[in-house]
């Protein structure tokens, strides 16, 4: 076994253990904390087949940033949440649906790579993915402008209907402004 | 080339398990050497020194939940400004065009979050 495969062992490894952790664990938070774990794990795994870019990006988007959206909201959840309500009566079912993708996957990858001779190992850097990005892909990357911008548009549609001061009045687009600012005087 | 990637992140490796390692060895020797006299005084949770009141699950306000959503969005634009910032050089005007339009139409969901003020707090 090279460095590289035995790295790669005890990284899946780590993964899984709290991959499954994280569904099995009974408080929310902790099953939070366990898929900040298995996403740093994912990051290695790029790291180890020297993608170094993706893995930085893994861990910034990832374990950065989706991470603490999750957690806030877990935090927005109905409180509290307690211990023992958080399992499901499906458990069985899951598990099944689990090792079946499981399965399926593995069969899958191992029928599309499993005869193939192995990839020499080509280093990826940040500058090649620049040009590429820049160069071949300007357009699916402007358009990921506008998906982030319907996102943040809709989140903030979302988070304003919550608000006892919010826009559910009429077609006129100045009062719903001016009774905001009201209530925050209150 | 492929080596040299490996031994700098060898590095970082090793300064992870040093790092992870100092704090292990730290807290094991206070375990070890520290008496243990758990009272339930002792055992509450920490806030600001006063009695902890109400419970540690509480339903936060969505306002939180558009910070965290916003920090998403413009950690998102980042990472695209990595690679950018590599090759803005090489190609020149064409990536500063490209990357405008980008930052641009992000910045107009600014603009909407601001004028729908959930940008302000109170």
């Amino acid at each position: 076994m090279s460095v590289q495969e035995i790295t790669f062992v005890i990284i899946a490894v780590i993964g899984g253990v709290s991959a499954v952790r994280m569904v099995t664990s009974r408080n929310v938070v902790h099953a939070a904390l366990y898929l900040v774990v298995t996403l740093a794990m994912v990051g290695a795994v790029y790291l180890v087949v020297a993608a170094e870019f993706l893995a930085w990006v893994q861990v910034l988007i990832y374990v950065g940033a989706i991470v603490v959206l999750l957690l806030f909201s877990l935090m927005l959840t109905k409180a509290p949440i307690g211990r023992d309500t958080l399992d499901n009566q499906q458990r069985g079912l899951a598990a099944l649906v689990g090792m079946g993708v499981l399965a399926g996957l593995a069969f899958l990858i191992q029928d599309s790579f499993g005869g193939s001779k192995p990839i020499t190992l080509h280093q990826a850097t940040t500058e090649q993915v620049g040009v590429t990005l820049f160069r071949g892909f300007v357009w699916p990357f402007e358009v990921v402008s506008v998906l982030l911008l319907a996102a943040l548009v809709g989140a903030v549609v979302i988070a304003r209907k919550d608000d006892p001061a919010g826009s559910r009045r009429g077609p006129d687009r100045r009062a719903p402004l001016r009774r905001g600012s009201e209530a925050t005087r209150r | 080339m492929s080596e040299t990637y490996y031994q700098s992140y060898g590095i970082v490796v090793a300064l992870l398990i040093g790092g992870v390692g100092l704090v292990a060895v730290a807290f094991g020797a206070a375990r070890v050497v520290a008496p243990r006299r758990q009272l339930p005084e002792k055992l509450t949770t920490y806030e600001c020194g006063i009695d902890p009141v109400g419970e540690g699950w509480s339903q936060s306000q969505i306002r939180y939940y558009i910070y965290a959503f916003l920090f998403v969005i413009f950690d998102v634009e980042s990472v695209f400004l990595f690679p950018w910032a590599t090759t803005f050089e090489r190609l020149g005007m064409q990536a500063v065009v490209e990357m405008g339009i980008f930052v641009f139409i992000l910045a107009l969901g600014l603009l909407y979050a601001y004028r729908k003020k959930v940008l302000e707090w109170v």
